[in-house]
């Protein structure tokens, strides 16, 4: 009883102590996704330009692509982007979302530096963006062959995400369809 | 310069917190507004988040708060609108999570400090209570010598 008495604490101290270290390594600012293996949120956007074909929910599908949420005014998708041209170059399937931007900002921005993207749509309310649950840019959407998410990554794509994240995602999803 | 001072402290009091609500943003009903804003206070901001987005001037809580009052003015119920917002970003975004089974252990924790924490300090104060119905030893012969020639004195021996 006597002896009870102090282990009770101590291994209370360990189970908070646990807990409370568990939650350092988690970083609250990336909320989890509610579209997980759902199908995208219908949508059917126009281009950067009147030339542009745009982007609609019915572009997705067939085979797995990556949807990469962007914008002029985001700082990190330029540190992101030189990622994105490697891949394209690389022969991955990217499609745009330019996400609450000025009416012609996205298309210069891209015209500097150089189009990733297969298709790109236009959200200058950023409506499609909140359908998708996106809460910054750059976010980047897996989606299989179903046109359903897959997978979402907040922040930029740096090598080692593409390496050990989305590569290996891309190939699983490409053998199961 | 103090009178200023005391004037400027003053100013400073009357200064309330201010909603980030702007005026080309509000409802011209105005039952619907308060209900929008109402909803918006319970509505975690997703990019500074510790505001409602009653409360925050990131530009995607303008557009959330622009959603709340779509949806009010298209006829939903609080709950629809909690529901659309939800259905977009979670659970997360209710600054009053529901209680379910992931939150079950956070909305359970204060009963499970304060009945073991209740039940330890009851059985601390029935012991101590008891030691302390304990009769004092009254002094020895010499203990009692000792006092009285304190108190003559005024001075221990």
């Amino acid at each position: 009883m006597r002896r009870l008495a102090f282990i009770i604490p101590v291994v209370l101290f360990l189970m908070v102590a646990a807990a409370l270290g568990l939650g350092l390594r988690r970083d609250p600012s990336i909320l989890p996704s509610m579209l997980i293996d759902r199908p995208i949120p219908a949508f059917d956007l126009a281009g950067l330009t009147p030339d542009d074909p745009g982007l609609a929910s019915s572009d997705f599908g067939g085979k797995p692509v990556l949807l990469n949420v962007f914008a002029s005014w985001c700082v990190a998708c330029v540190i992101e982007h030189p990622m994105l041209l490697q891949l394209q170059a690389q022969g991955v399937t990217i499609h745009g979302l330019d996400w609450k931007d000025e009416p012609g900002a996205g298309a210069d921005w891209l015209a500097q530096r150089g189009n990733p993207y297969a298709l790109i749509g236009s959200d200058p309310r950023g409506r499609t963006g909140i359908d998708f649950g996106v809460t910054g840019a750059p976010e980047t959407f897996v989606i299989d062959g179903h046109g359903r998410v897959r997978y979402r990554h907040v922040g930029p794509i740096t090598p080692q995400v593409w390496a050990e994240t989305l590569q290996p995602m891309l190939t699983r999803l490409e053998t199961e369809t | 310069m103090k009178r200023l001072a005391l004037g400027l402290f003053c100013a400073l009091l009357l200064a309330g917190p201010v909603a980030a609500v702007l005026p080309e943003e509000q409802l011209a009903d105005p039952v619907l507004e308060a209900r929008a804003r109402e909803i918006s206070q319970d509505l975690r901001c997703v990019v500074c988040q510790n505001q409602s987005i009653d409360d925050s001037d990131a530009p995607l809580a303008a557009d959330l708060r622009a959603i709340v009052r779509e949806r009010l003015t298209a006829g939903d119920s609080d709950e629809e609108v909690m529901a659309y917002i939800v259905a977009r970003y979670g659970n997360f975004v209710l600054l009053k999570p529901p209680l379910d089974g992931q939150t079950l252990l956070l909305w359970s924790a204060p009963l499970l400090v304060l009945i073991p924490g209740g039940l330890g300090l009851i059985l601390y104060l029935r012991r101590r209570g008891r030691a302390g119905a304990v009769e004092p030893t009254p002094l020895s012969a010499e203990e009692r010598r000792a006092l009285a020639d304190i108190l003559k004195t005024g001075d221990a021996p």
